[in-house]
């Protein structure tokens, strides 16, 4: 018997049975919408996770002292090293995560970062009214700041705030900037901080020197070359032989990392969280499958006799098999695409209604299609066997 | 397997046995039933209830295996793979049951061509042929119809039909008019009569003598043995 001929036998069943059918792919098309909008919200997630990262400059290198407070980086050490081929620009940050902010009428907490004016080319930071923190404001020690927008608001009510006088941990301030506005993200708002000069910085937190240094390399290319010059000098200068990794420079006294590693790190993150998910939702992918099972052998019993008939009239042991998984992965791969389309409708709720980022990659639809047929070709080989097996004078006769 | 068409035995049957076990009970259908049938004979078996009659029927038919004995369908054993039995099947006997046996989810024409299908024929040669088939039964009109929405006399009708489509050796029919009344059953009979004037070899059963009475040839079975075999009223 041809192949068409059997599918067509095979498919006219599970159409005679619109309701079984229907019931009996519930368990896939649920199994596969899971699976879909959890790839989908993985997929989504780490693209936002990334798009910040990017946001914060492909070319943008971490160094952090981590031991040896006594060995500290002077002001000719950073400009020795900005003459490394590859080094454009580095600014040294001191920050907190908690200050105390007041203005006259309301008080509040943030973020302190402390820096020097490259800081803001490096993170790039922009204002959208006032200036940035000057050299001057540096070598002077001069107590003003740059505020967030949201801070802003949060202190003052608006945003047109420069000229403004605050108090931070208790010390005047003036306000000499107000920073665009990022928008929020996942790692918390960016528009909630004030921006200090280093100096200033030293003094309010007691610090003797900046620990953590951001170094913008040339181009993109040349992170690596600007991050072998960085370990080269940091490791004469902790007098320390290394032989580091590509992207990442780890040890007791200080770490080097680049963009590129911070992203790898943040997609592998997510990429095992959305397998992890997925794999959750596989499981009822399995229950799906079995729920085919048991259904196709109730079907098998139920048509003992047309089965007979069909092997009173010379179908062979192959042709009722095939008629049966056919049956079955059909409705499998049925049921798998109806749950890609309950999958992407859901997503756009997600979306639209909940304002979750889901991407549901385009090749789902294949995979989805051809899992879901594997798992009934699967789950239909024992009652297709069955049904191929019987004799077909018992088949017959049963009533 | 070896051809042997000389004698145009197309039935040859050697010490037929068949043993039915029941759980622990084990009941012997037929016991050393040795038959042989010419190509183009009309033969009826006859026998009262449970004598036997399907028993030997299904095992003619490659429904069943006999439990001892040898069995020559057309110059070929017949103990061989239940793929070569299918195909036996298919090819060289046409069925015709009691309760017609269609698939009652198909029309009419997708009944008469399943057959061909199962041969091989493409979807478009299957269907001219079928066609073809219930038009010689004069179903032509019912062509899409399902067999529930037939009398009993047009779904046997329907049923030759499909015994015929393959153009097999033998046509079997088991008791075929007995779920219909005598006006449906006397055309089924003269449908036999008329294909086996064409030259088909047809096996009936049944329990009637007065519809035996059309065969040319009368084979008596009581309790699993053959007691008589009249051609034309006269033993042979
Ligand atoms: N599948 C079976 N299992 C056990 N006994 C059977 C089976 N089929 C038939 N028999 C027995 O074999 C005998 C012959 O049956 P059957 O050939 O159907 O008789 P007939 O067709 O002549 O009425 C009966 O006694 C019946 O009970
Ligand atoms: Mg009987």
């Amino acid at each position: 018997m041809k192949i068409s001929q059997l599918i067509k036998i095979a498919l006219s069943s599970v159409w005679n049975n619109k309701m079984r059918s229907f019931l009996t792919m519930l368990g896939i098309i649920i199994g596969i919408s899971s699976v879909t909008i959890l790839v989908g919200m993985g997929e989504g997630t780490q693209k936002q996770i990334s798009d910040q990262i990017e946001n914060l400059g492909t070319n943008l290198i971490t160094v952090s002292i981590t031991g040896n407070r006594t060995t500290t980086i002077t002001d000719e050490d950073l400009n020795e090293l900005k003459a490394k081929p590859g080094i454009k620009e580095i600014a040294p940050e001191i920050s907190t995560g908690n200050v105390n902010i007041k203005s006259k009428s309301k008080s509040s907490t943030t973020t302190l970062e402390a820096s020097t004016p490259e800081y803001a080319e490096i993170r790039k930071l922009a204002v959208q009214s006032g200036r940035f923190i000057k050299r001057m404001d540096v070598d002077n020690r001069f107590n003003v700041l740059v505020i967030g927008p949201e801070t802003a608001q949060n202190i003052f009510g608006n945003t047109n705030v420069v000229g403004n006088t605050m108090y931070v941990n208790g010390i005047e301030f003036t306000v000499v900037g107000v920073l665009k506005s990022e928008g929020t993200s996942t790692t918390g708002s960016s528009d909630d901080r004030i921006i200090i000069p280093l100096s200033t910085g030293e003094r309010l937190m007691k610090t003797a020197k900046a620990q953590t240094f951001y170094v913008e390399a040339e181009s993109k290319d040349k992170v690596d070359e600007a991050m072998s010059y960085l370990e080269l000098f940091l490791n004469k200068k902790f007098k320390i032989r290394n032989s580091g990794s590509d992207s990442t420079v780890t040890n007791s006294y200080y770490r080097v990392m680049s963009q590129t590693s911070i992203l790898d790190t943040a997609n592998s993150t997510t990429k095992s969280m959305t397998s992890m998910l997925a794999g959750i939702a596989a499981i009822s992918l399995i229950v799906g499958g079995i729920g085919i099972m048991n259904i196709m052998l109730v079907s098998v019993a139920e048509r003992t006799r047309e089965i007979g008939i069909r092997k009173a009239i010379g179908a062979k042991k192959r042709n009722i098999l095939m008629q049966f998984l056919i049956e079955s992965a059909g409705i499998s791969g049925f049921g798998g695409i109806m749950g890609v389309l309950l999958g992407y409708i859901g997503a756009y709720f997600g979306e639209h209604v909940f304002g979750t980022a889901i991407i549901i990659p385009s090749n789902i639809v294949i995979e989805a299609f051809v899992f879901s047929m594997v798992v009934g070709i699967i789950f239909g080989i024992y009652p297709a066997n069955k049904a191929s097996n019987l004799n077909p004078i018992d088949a017959l006769r049963f009533e | 397997m070896t051809e042997d068409r000389s004698g145009r035995e197309i039935i040859k049957m050697n010490g037929i046995e068949k043993v039915y076990k029941t759980g622990e009970v084990s009941f012997k259908a037929l016991s050393s039933v040795d038959l042989i049938i010419q190509k183009g004979e009309y033969v009826a078996i006859i026998g009262p209830s449970g004598a036997g009659k399907s028993t030997l029927m299904n095992i003619i038919g490659c429904l069943d295996k006999p439990t001892k004995g040898e069995y020559i369908l057309d110059g070929m054993d017949t103990n061989c793979s239940d793929n070569l039995l299918a195909e036996i099947r298919n090819k060289k006997i046409g069925f015709i049951f009691q309760n017609y046996n269609l698939l009652p989810k198909s029309n009419i024409l997708e009944n008469v061509e399943l057959p061909l299908l199962y041969l091989g024929y493409t979807q478009k040669r299957a269907r001219k042929r079928a066609e073809h088939a219930i038009e010689k039964v004069g179903l032509k009109s019912h062509i899409k119809h399902r067999p529930c929405e037939l009398s009993g006399g047009q779904m046997q009708r329907v049923a030759i039909a499909r015994a015929l489509v393959t153009g097999p050796q033998i046509i079997l029919a088991d008791e075929p008019t007995g779920a219909l009344d005598s006006k449906a059953g006397e055309e089924v009979l003269e449908m036999l009569s008329d294909l086996n004037n064409e030259g088909n070899t047809i096996i009936m059963i049944t329990h009637d003598s007065k519809i035996a009475s059309r065969a040319k040839r009368m084979i008596t079975i009581m309790d699993g043995m053959i007691k008589s075999d009249l051609s034309n009223g006269v033993k042979s």
